[in-house]
């Protein structure tokens, strides 16, 4: 018994530390699609906000002596903002040049790799950033003291893990409950009938596509504080399996967050099964639980197409003549 | 003057030729992607940044006892013009296939285990396996191609999914069959499976050049002719164009995607054995996509979805990583400029249809200007 619970202290923090940038990015492809936008470069963004945090992360470091939490959250920051611009590029092509939106999408996540190997290789010799400090929380005043709850969710926790709980909960918030996200939800399923009523379809596009930046951006700065203690280009796949749970989520956020959470299990489960009691009996290779989320997302693809939850006018350029 | 006249109508017609809008359009961006590439270098390191241009467009060059940089130029460019064709293929018969990278990858693995494990088959050996990868990319490009036909599916969608499911299945194929356990990677296939020389050997000494030229020159050809000459290619980008007007006309539209998407896939396989089926290249266990399905996109936008078109963008692109190579020993710029480079012309290959716009008021500004002229001179 004392083993299990042992387990599932050591399991729990690796699962909210996956569930989180999960749930964050997949957040942020919602906001693109909802508005008509499609964005499969959220992997490319996630490297691009992640490269450009940990670099001012590094610079604060050894710059100045401030708490690693507030650093953190500088990180945090930094990568949101240039996940932002960085999908202004994409917003560009597809909203105003009426562009093919997957291409652009695709040279978002060719560049993004590239540029920050290139950049890291020319000015630190290395394809490896290493990110010094331990960014965990050991134990939040009084909450950490109750008991069960308390050491699950508030020792040994991230920062970045309640920011992301707080941005999740304001961001669904916005997207049903404020003018501007009946706004982007109509600019997705009928932008014709939105611009009949005077939305402008290029603004919300561009706000829905920002929004999405900004969120994988960051997503990029959480995956690198919770798994990684350096960055090398790269975040895994990260962006695509987020991608994936929007898609297995149906594009509506309270699904996302349980898409999200089944996906985090079987990756807990691919990266951990081998210390698992139960698990490591079942012979198994990891590369399966690796790819089950793919699978599922086929299969509730193929199943769900015909009542399929993809906003209506998702891909298509906003033209005002086609009506 | 005369003389002038006719000139100038020569200019104007083959400006008028919407082939020629679009070709400038492709080298618009394959120039704004060499400027990117060049205002980078030139902020990292102005002292260096005209050698490094240098360096990149002349890469094929560099080496030239024996031709080798020639040679490698090619055996670079095969790969890539082989996973341009696929993508290029499926674009003609309107289907984006992002998931050359999964094709690719099934398709090496298979020939990889062929060349590992199948050697009585002596001299037959090399294209068995060829055909192995070949039908393997078929097979793993025709899923998305079923899922679109009889589920409404979008490719794009279950690409990407079917990108990841082959990497892993990949790696752990891989650990389980031909695992070479000393240095945590596939076993090398036996030589009898590595794709011969033949006399490009002796016309590019020194270099690793193969017969995967000739084979991605056959397929090329063949493309060329389905697309073009045939029913079934008619039918194909019929399909593409209207699903329901070429079901109407008594094509089989669901037959046909299918079948389009597993060509598209069976060349990317043979990307993949093509890439695997050489001396020193090894398949990794490291589960990272590999770039070169990615890069079959910008290649295909390049040659704009044209089987010739894409075997000269391909020949560019090797042009270009064979100058990445040399970059590194000339200046101190790191290879990976060369990818920045690429995606800034992807970048600008989405923009066609601005830039298509663009190069066509720039040529009827100039035709005008130069027609006016022209008539000037005549009454002089």
């Amino acid at each position: 018994m004392r083993e299990l619970i042992d387990l599932i202290y050591f399991l729990f923090p690796l699962f909210i530390a996956t569930t989180v940038p999960l749930s964050i990015v997949a957040l942020g492809g919602l906001f693109s699609e909802r508005s008509g936008v499609v964005n499969i470069a959220l992997e490319g963004i996630m490297i691009m906000g992640g490269f450009i945090g940990i670099i001012a992360m590094r610079a604060l470091i050894e710059n100045t002596e401030l708490n690693l939490q507030i650093i953190a959250f500088i990180g945090l920051f930094t990568g949101a903002t240039f996940g932002m611009l960085y999908a202004l590029a994409h917003a560009f092509a597809s909203i105003t040049m009426k562009s093919n939106q997957i291409i652009s999408a695709t040279a978002l996540n060719m560049f993004a790799p590239a540029m920050s190997v290139f950049i890291a290789r020319t000015f630190w010799n290395t394809s490896n950033l290493n990110l010094m400090g331990n960014y965990t929380i050991s134990k939040v005043p009084i909450l950490g003291d109750i008991p069960i709850v308390g050491q699950l969710f508030f020792t040994n926790a991230y920062l970045s893990t309640y920011i992301g709980i707080i941005i999740f909960i304001v961001a669904t918030a916005v997207l049903y409950k404020t003018r501007l996200g009946l706004r982007i939800r109509s600019c997705g399923e009928n932008p014709h009938a939105a611009d009949s009523l005077g939305v402008n379809i290029y603004r919300v596009r561009y706000i829905g596509v920002l929004i999405s930046g900004a969120l994988a951006g960051m997503g990029g700065v959480i995956f690198v504080l919770s798994f990684a203690t350096r960055f090398s280009g790269s975040v895994a796949g990260f962006g695509f399996l987020a991608l994936a749970v929007l898609i297995f989520g149906q594009w509506h956020p309270k699904k996302i967050i349980f898409a999200a959470l089944f996906f985090a299990t079987m990756r807990v489960i691919a990266d951990t099964y081998s210390v698992i009691p139960g698990l490591n009996m079942i012979v198994m290779p990891r590369e399966i639980y690796r790819m089950l989320p793919y699978i599922a997302t086929l299969v509730v693809l193929s199943f769900a197409s015909k009542r399929s939850r993809a906003p209506r006018a998702v891909g298509e350029p906003y033209d005002p003549s086609k009506r | 003057m005369k003389l002038k006249t006719l000139g100038s109508q020569i200019v104007k017609k083959v400006a008028e030729r919407p082939s020629t809008i679009s070709v400038s359009a492709s080298v618009l961006a394959i120039i704004a992607g060499l400027f990117v590439g060049f205002i980078v270098m030139l902020i990292i390191n102005p002292g260096q940044a005209f050698a490094g241009l240098r360096s990149i467009l002349f890469g094929p060059f560099s080496d030239m006892e024996g031709g080798r940089s020639l040679g490698n130029t090619i055996y670079y460019a095969v790969p890539i013009i082989l996973t341009g064709l696929s993508v290029a293929f499926a674009f003609r018969t309107g289907l984006f296939n992002i998931g050359a990278t999964g094709q690719l990858t099934i398709g090496a693995f298979v020939a990889v285990y062929i060349g590992v494990n199948w050697a009585f088959l002596g001299p037959l050996h090399w294209i068995v396996a060829v055909l192995g990868g070949m039908l393997a990319g078929a097979f793993w490009g025709s899923i998305p191609g079923i899922l679109k036909a009889y589920r409404n599916v979008h490719e794009v969608v279950s690409s990407i999914m079917l990108n990841y499911i082959a990497m892993y299945t990949v790696t752990m194929l891989i650990k389980q069959t031909i695992f070479n356990a000393t240095s945590a990677r596939a076993l090398a296939p036996e030589t009898t499976a590595r794709l011969p020389q033949w006399f490009l050997g002796d016309v590019f000494p020194r270099s690793s050049i193969n017969i995967g030229i000739f084979i991605a020159m056959i397929l090329v050809v063949i493309t060329h002719i389905i697309l073009n000459k045939t029913t079934f290619g008619y039918e194909l980008k019929s399909v593409g164009f209207n699903r329901d007007a070429s079901q109407y006309a008594g094509m089989s539209e669901k037959r046909n995607i299918i079948l389009a998407m597993a060509i598209s896939g069976g060349i990317a396989g043979v990307a993949g054995a093509v890439m695997f089926l050489v001396t020193g290249r090894f398949m990794s266990i490291e589960n990272h996509l590999m770039a070169e399905g990615f890069t079959g996109i910008a290649i295909s936008l390049l040659g704009l979805s044209s089987p010739i078109g894409v075997f000269l963008a391909g020949l560019f692109y090797g042009a270009l990583e064979i100058g990445g190579f040399y970059l590194q020993r000339t200046t101190n710029f790191v290879p990976q400029i060369i990818e920045i480079i690429i995606a800034v012309i992807i970048y600008f290959s989405a923009l066609s249809l601005f830039l298509q716009k663009f190069v066509a008021n720039f040529l009827s500004k100039r035709l005008k200007k130069e027609v006016q002229i022209s008539e000037g001179s005549d009454v002089l």
